[in-house]
């Protein structure tokens, strides 16, 4: 600044943004007046020249000594017009320049410039009480960002909350709210908090994804709990067989389906750790349903189970062979979990696309499945090649003969 | 094959300069601490760029008197040390860090001395905590303004991945400094840059507070000749594409794989063939990565199974050697045979852990959907493909990258598949991926269509755009795109997409960048010719050339250009740019980045919830 204490004198007997102290603080009604006037006279605390000192902030970008305009006191004003009555007590610190327009916002360069070690932030937010400033940075993104993030940062989470509140950017209130759920280890006290969130006001979509993890948590507790202590108590089968290496809490849906598949396969819709009543709760789709079931019976090697889940019985009472997930990825599963080939050979052989078939065949050595593809795409040279593949003088090879040998196959090579 | 080194290419600045700089820096701000005897605690980020900058052995050299190294973590410190040296990172947790240890000491009656040595700065929020926790008073701060390491003759890095996250998610610029203070510090040390071009916001930012800088110190560089001709900022979100299709090349493979850290990596026993683990470093002087860094990874294994047939060869030309020559051989040759072996072996086991890798997730399915996302062809089989990946639970991070995919190619997912996908990720990867998907929101990494941003929608308007230059239409079709990709109007009007097989570093797409600094801008010297993809991109661009500099570079320096990555690149960027200078005009690119990243690391930036 390259005021001389004169001039100083001279705009504040001249000027007509009178200063106040903050010493009276008689009735409400003069409070109110003083705030208004208050905040209209703002002073701004920087100097552009003065980068360094770490107590001057400058609101524009205009060059020291600029007259301000008349009708810019309109961001502030109007913001100003519904304001409660509130006391101020922002400490202004040493007026010195003039009052500057508040309705830009910093542009990126000026604010890196300021912002530059994050300190004229930290000065707002000590020294101006939190209206003011949630105001001031309502007008100002990048600058709000900032304060923002660092917020996050610091851990405060209720001012954090209080900024979205007031700037009304409620899913985000939501949010960060939720957040906080992550750090909270203790399974009842984060159900606790999950329940609280329940009713925040985020999406539509959203509020049901909540309502969801709350609902999963207070299952996983009960189930939790239960099968700890049929475990410990030693009686049940399928706990002795497969002990179980970790906890359920706080895992995915799908990872807790599977768990009860291969827990709780044959319960009842009626209790928490059947997997027909966590299909219903979570509306699971039949494909990831099915996909989970069939992953965990194939582990437990129970192959009737995993017959039973493509059955299906038409009208007419015939059985009949469905898979939502293609029959290929049906085959891989079962191969992945070790399935006898006549188990793999049996879904192999429903697998539609016949080029995807035979590679799976090959694959996983279904010789039936392999002749008779070849057999029906006519290919006598692959089947000539499949030949040596099979074991000498087995079932197999005498089919392969018989079929080489047969006058009734228009053979195309 | 390695890009030979060819006679004609320009000679690249020495940038072993900056590692002198910043450990005698560092010496010194030690030094600095009184002479009894220190004890230091570093920040886990910072160990590993220190460790290529001084090792152990430096830094506990008499003079420096440091005594022992701790590791900054969640433990309590025991030290006996009577004074307390912390080198950190300008991050809060490292705050409240400091501020129990030097708390406890009060507690339990006693003083020592502290000081907290910030790299690359220090932040004022850091001192606020300092103040907060009532030690602000106890400790001395300083700065140790080191923020460029090289990690190879090409290639600087900031080491700072924190950038992408705090920039293009929360929208904080407190790194714009640090990187104007680096590109600062370059043209101070390897002369100005005659030719300066970027594009996107934060380019744009970090070029104007650079200037500020340069001006503010003005008269370092009058005069010097310029050792660099140009350089080119530019934001990542400008092409999120390429860094998150699947790397090819060996380099960007074993990133994926075995995440590469400053420059080295762990090979673990599966790799090593032996119960041990070694950490290697990976830059041109290891003679074999070298050569097939940047190749496409179908060749390696065959280039490496040649040289390994070589080498056997080589070997065995000691069984008709007499007793002089085989005195020869072991001491002219064998060491360098020896060390070439071992070089093989590893990268040879590390390519056995990635084909396993690659036969276990179906690798070649995964391509063709990636393909076909840039290509704009099969979209709901590429979708049904994503479902059935997420459904299966194969892995978190890479669902999520092809659903960015998707969603960046496509301008967002249509609003049912968004439900859809959404609901199932968070079946089947935790609940608490609601933040995660938040975040990808606001980056723009994975969003929704609205009304009328169907492809279809935009499309057309682009098309408009592009062919009527009216004004009036102009403006209308700029306010609804917005913040969108137009991935595949811009893809198409550049011919990014080159079919299946390689092309030059990733797989059958050729990066923006290179369309960028294939010539024509640094040509022409501005952006002129391509402004149509410019507006389309939809955000800020600069050239700016000062004559007066480039009168005083030489034709040698004028072929050198220095590419900033803000954000972050990847090693496949890289080698198809590498490939691009020496194919094209004989130019050679030399990078720096905020810091080396893959498709993972951009994920997890994004991810709230830490695996």
């Amino acid at each position: 600044m390259n005021r001389t204490k004169g001039d100083e004198e001279e705009y504040w007997n001249s000027s007509k943004f009178k200063a106040f102290t903050f010493d009276d603080e008689d009735d409400e009604l003069s409070q109110l007046k003083e705030s208004k006037r208050a905040v209209n006279s703002l002073r701004d605390f920087v100097d552009d020249d003065d980068d360094d000192d770490l107590e001057r902030v400058s609101w524009t970008g205009e060059p020291v000594g600029s007259r301000t305009r008349p009708g810019s006191f309109q961001s502030l004003s109007d913001a100003l017009s519904d304001t409660p009555a509130k006391s101020y007590a922002p400490e202004l610190g040493r007026p010195k320049g003039e009052y500057r327009d508040y309705s830009n916002d910093w542009s990126p360069s000026d604010t890196v410039r300021r912002l530059r070690k994050g300190k004229v932030l930290i000065f707002l937010k000590r020294t101006l009480s939190k209206e003011i400033l949630f105001r001031e940075l309502e007008v100002r993104q990048i600058a709000l960002r900032h304060l923002i993030h660092f917020l996050k940062e610091i851990g405060d989470q209720k001012m954090l909350l209080d900024l979205f509140r007031f700037l009304d950017r409620t899913e985000e209130l939501a949010l960060s709210h939720y957040r906080e759920h992550l750090n909270i280890q203790d399974p009842d006290k984060r159900k606790e908090f999950l329940k609280t969130c329940i009713g925040l006001p985020f999406s539509a979509e959203d509020s049901a994804h909540i309502q969801d993890h709350y609902t999963l948590l207070e299952r996983q507790i009960i189930i939790e709990a239960n099968d700890r202590h049929l475990e410990s108590a030693g009686q049940t089968e399928i706990f002795r067989k497969h002990p179980r290496k970790a906890s359920i809490l706080n895992m995915p849906l799908v990872t807790t389906l599977f768990y009860s598949c291969f827990y709780h396969y044959t319960e009842a819709e009626g209790t928490f750790s059947s997997p027909v009543n966590l299909k219903k709760t979570f509306k699971i789709p039949d494909k990831q349903y099915v996909l989970t079931a069939l992953a965990a019976r194939a582990k437990l090697r129970a192959w009737n189970d995993v017959d039973a889940l493509f059955t299906t019985k038409n009208w007419l009472g015939y059985t009949k062979k469905r898979a939502p997930i293609g029959f290929h990825r049906v085959v891989e599963i079962l191969h992945k979990n070790n399935a006898p080939v006549q188990i793999l050979q049996e879904y192999v052989n429903l697998v539609e696309d016949v080029d995807t078939k035979l590679n799976l065949a090959t694959k996983f050595k279904c010789h039936d499945v392999v002749i008779d593809s070849c057999r029906d795409l006519k290919d006598r040279q692959q089947l000539l090649a499949y030949r040596s593949k099979v074991d000498k003088g087995s079932a197999e090879e005498e089919k392969i003969d018989a079929l080489l040998s047969s006058s009734q196959i228009r053979w195309k090579n | 094959m390695a890009f030979p080194h060819r006679p004609d290419a320009p000679e690249l600045p020495d940038f072993s300069m900056l590692k002198r700089l910043a450990r005698d820096q560092l010496i010194y701000l030690l030094e600095q601490v009184t002479s009894w005897k220190k004890d230091l605690f570093i920040e886990a980020d910072l160990m590993s760029p220190l460790d290529r900058i001084a090792n152990v052995s430096i830094l506990k050299r008499n003079q420096h008197e440091v005594d022992k190294l701790y590791k900054v973590e969640n433990k309590p410190a025991l030290s006996s040390s009577e004074q307390l040296c912390f080198l950190v990172r300008p991050r809060i947790k490292n705050m409240r860090y400091i501020a129990s240890l030097v708390n406890a000491d009060k507690v339990a009656g006693r003083t020592r001395k502290y000081k907290v040595i910030f790299s690359p700065q220090k932040f004022y929020a850091c001192e606020m905590v300092l103040e907060e926790e009532g030690i602000y008073g106890d400790v001395s701060c300083d700065e140790w303004a080191f923020s460029l390491l090289p990690l190879d003759v090409d290639l600087l890095s900031m080491e700072l991945p924190e950038f992408f996250r705090d920039y293009f998610l929360e929208g904080d610029q407190r790194w714009i400094n640090t990187v104007a203070q680096a590109l600062h510090l370059l043209s101070t040390l390897y002369g100005p840059f005659p030719n300066c071009y970027g594009i996107g916001r934060c380019a744009k930012m970090a070029y104007e507070l650079w200037r500020k800088l340069e001006e503010e110190e003005d008269g370092e560089t009058k005069g010097r000749r310029p050792e660099i001709g140009h350089i080119f900022l530019l934001d990542r979100d400008v092409d999120f594409v390429t860094a998150l299709c699947s790397q090819v090349v060996y380099e960007g493979l074993v990133d994926d794989t075995f995440r590469i850290k400053c420059g080295s990596v762990d090979f673990g026993p599966e790799v090593t063939s032996s119960d041990k683990s070694l950490k290697v470093l990976l830059n041109a002087e290891d003679k074999v990565f070298h050569e097939i860094r940047n190749e496409h990874f179908s060749n390696v294994f065959g280039f490496l199974s040649q040289k390994a047939r070589n080498l056997q060869a080589q070997y065995d030309r000691r069984r008709g050697m007499d007793i002089k020559q085989m005195k020869n051989f072991v001491s002219q040759e064998l060491k360098g045979l020896k060390q070439e072996h071992r070089l093989l072996s590893l990268h040879i086991g590390a390519c056995e852990s990635i084909m396993k890798k690659k036969t276990k997730q179906d690798f070649q399915e995964l391509i063709k959907t990636e393909h076909a996302l840039l290509e704009g062809f099969n979209i709901r089989e590429s979708t049904s493909y994503i479902e059935e990946h997420i459904d299966r639970q194969v892995s978190p991070i890479e669902s999520l990258r092809l659903m960015c995919l998707l969603s960046i190619t496509e301008n967002g997912l249509i609003p049912k598949d968004y439900r859809s996908l959404k609901t199932q990720y968070l079946q089947s990867y935790g609940p608490e991926h609601l933040l995660t998907f938040s975040n990808l929101r606001r980056a723009g990494l994975l969003t929704e269509q609205g009304p009328g941003d169907t492809l279809t929608a935009v499309e057309s308007k682009v098309s408009k755009l592009v062919t009527d230059k009216a004004a009036g239409k102009i403006t209308d079709a700029f306010s609804s795109l917005a913040k969108r990709s137009n991935f595949r109007a811009i893809s198409k009007k550049l011919n990014l997409v080159c079919g299946t097989g390689m092309v030059r570093g990733v797989g059958g797409f050729i990066p923006l960048w290179s369309t960028f600094l294939g010539g024509n801008v640094l040509e022409r010297r501005s952006w002129q010719g391509l402004d149509e993809v410019v507006r389309l991109l939809n955000c800020g661009d600069f050239a700016f050339t000062d004559m007066t500099k480039e009168d005083k570079a030489s034709s040698e320096s004028l072929r050198l250009i220095l590419v900033v990555f803000l954000g972050g690149c990847t090693f496949s960027e890289i080698s198809a740019l590498r490939f691009l200078g020496r194919e094209k005009g004989k130019r050679e690119f030399i990078f720096l980045t905020t810091a080396v990243t893959n498709s993972a690391r951009l994920m997890e930036a994004m991810s709230e919830v830490k695996a």
